[in-house]
């Protein structure tokens, strides 16, 4: 679990060019973060690449904060 | 009454400087730019070198968040906006914002990212593109960003007319604070195609010079040795500024943008107008708008691509022009030293021309061995002229048949 965590941290640093320490589970992706709409579908675009998955638009609007993505991808694989 | 219209600020990324003083002095000392292709694998095709930007890195401009959404050649007019914003003083305001606007073109706007998002689709399928495709792509985005990273909230528009780009954008940014609507213009072209697809392209229209050898050589307008045009990328941006504005903030003025022409070959795609009949109408709409004599204009920033029709075309055109007071003017093609940079071309060359009429010194034309018996005007071979001229003409001549010029004086005060 802790792996899909640094995983997903990994890329939102490269993403959205935040601190590591600023992504923790609770931060929400837009709000605390500050991803806009096209920042999110790329991230998500990121993810399934790098977790060889597909994510509906349906689950990613659902996905607001770090840790709703970690709970995503854990309960897929 | 309308506004008069000066430079006050610069900003450039060339393949000889992406700074002015370095730009200025590379360009004064005949240096070229030109070097064999390191953004990608060019050993394929018929022509290997360009005049590449070297050593930028757009997070001396901005923040790789920022950075990642934009195509090099947006990276670039933003890069230049902020150096030529700053070269002239100003510091965008909630008070003022509405009055500065940005006028900046790109020729062709965002091809890498085009190659690169049309490569995931082909290979992984249509839900692998990505959703910044399209606002890294089009051409217009490099005014948008500009905008968007300076503040700049007045007039705000793009000119996409492939090489002449760059002098439209200029033209037209001029205008719009002649005619009172804003009082600071944000002006010029960017550009970046130095990827497999345009080199496909323009080697296919026989356009590109093949001088692989000698890459520096490579750029010789009016040459009779010529073989093609050699790309260069980055962009030249200028503030605009009414003479009023700039006066009451004590601004330095670098020169006056003191006229304006454009028109249409209504000819052929790429080939230009029989005699350059379309580059002398616009020349002589230039010094119309600018009242200006013809034995006035003591210099000619040509287009000068070293293509064996532009430089054949564009001499012609002078010649109709001018008529004997063609064989006194200086003529130079700055593209010998900074290879052509499409719809930057006009942007780059404009800093060049509004540079030689403050520094009173004419940047040369390199590479001039062998005369052409086509092109028997002045064209200051190889070493640059010390000589202060009041008057200068900028010609940008595109496929399409779309030719600007704009005509520049030296600023010798308020009358």
């Amino acid at each position: 679990m802790a792996d899909t965590l640094d995983r997903v941290q990994r890329i939102i640093v490269d993403r959205l060019g935040v601190d590591a320490s600023e992504v923790t589970k609770e931060a929400s992706i837009k709000d605390d973060l500050g991803a806009d709409s096209l920042d999110v579908m790329d991230m998500i675009l990121e993810l399934e690449d790098e977790f060889s998955m597909e994510i509906s638009d349906e689950e990613a609007e659902k996905i607001n904060t770090v840790g709703d993505i970690v709970a995503y991808i854990d309960s897929r694989s | 009454m309308s506004k008069r219209v000066v430079i006050t600020g610069l900003g450039v990324l060339s393949p000889i400087g992406n700074d002015i003083p370095t730009f200025w002095n590379n360009l004064i000392n005949g240096r070229s730019g030109v070097a064999p292709v390191t953004q990608f694998d060019a050993s394929e095709f018929p022509t290997r070198m360009a005049g590449e930007v070297k050593d930028f890195d757009p997070q001396d401009y901005m923040e790789r968040k920022e950075a990642r959404r934009m195509d090099r050649f947006v990276q670039f007019a933003v890069a230049a906006s902020k150096d030529a914003l700053s070269h002239a003083g100003i510091d965008i305001t909630q008070e003022d914002a509405d009055r500065i606007g940005v006028y900046i073109g790109s020729g062709i706007g965002g091809l890498k990212t085009w190659e690169t998002e049309h490569k995931k689709l082909l290979e992984k399928g249509p839900r692998r593109v990505s959703p910044f495709f399209i606002p890294m792509m089009i051409a217009n985005m490099a005014a948008g960003q500009v905008s968007i990273s300076t503040g700049a909230k007045g007039p705000n528009s793009a000119a996409i007319s492939a090489c002449a780009t760059g002098t439209h954008s200029i033209g037209d940014a001029a205008k719009i604070i002649e005619r009172g609507d804003a009082d600071v213009m944000i002006a010029g072209g960017s550009e970046a195609t130095i990827t497999p697809i345009a080199f496909a392209g323009f080697s296919a229209n026989q356009a590109m010079s093949r001088r692989n050898d000698e890459p520096e050589k490579a750029s010789r307008p009016f040459d009779r040795e010529r073989d093609g045009f050699v790309m260069g990328e980055g962009a030249g941006i200028l503030v605009l500024e009414s003479l009023d504005h700039a006066l009451a903030r004590d601004a330095e003025i670098i020169a006056e943008v003191a006229g304006y022409g454009m028109s249409g070959d209504a000819h052929h795609l790429t080939a230009p107008a029989p005699e350059g009949e379309g580059a002398a109408r616009s020349m002589k709409r230039a010094l119309k708008d600018a009242g200006l004599e013809l034995e006035e204009v003591g210099y000619i920033n040509a287009h000068g691509t070293s293509t064996d029709f532009n430089d054949k075309f564009e001499t012609m055109a002078i010649k109709s022009v001018f008529g004997e007071h063609a064989y006194q003017l200086a003529v130079s093609s700055t593209k010998s030293m900074t290879g052509h940079l499409l719809g930057a071309g006009g942007g780059v060359e404009a800093i060049a021309t509004a540079l030689a009429l403050k520094e009173g010194i004419i940047p040369p034309t390199i590479n001039y061995e062998h005369p052409d018996p086509d092109c028997d005007l002045d064209y200051v071979p190889n070493e640059a002229r010390r000589v202060q001229v009041s008057a200068a003409l900028s010609n940008s001549l595109g496929f399409g048949g779309h030719n600007a010029t704009i005509a520049f004086k030296a600023f010798g005060g308020e009358e």
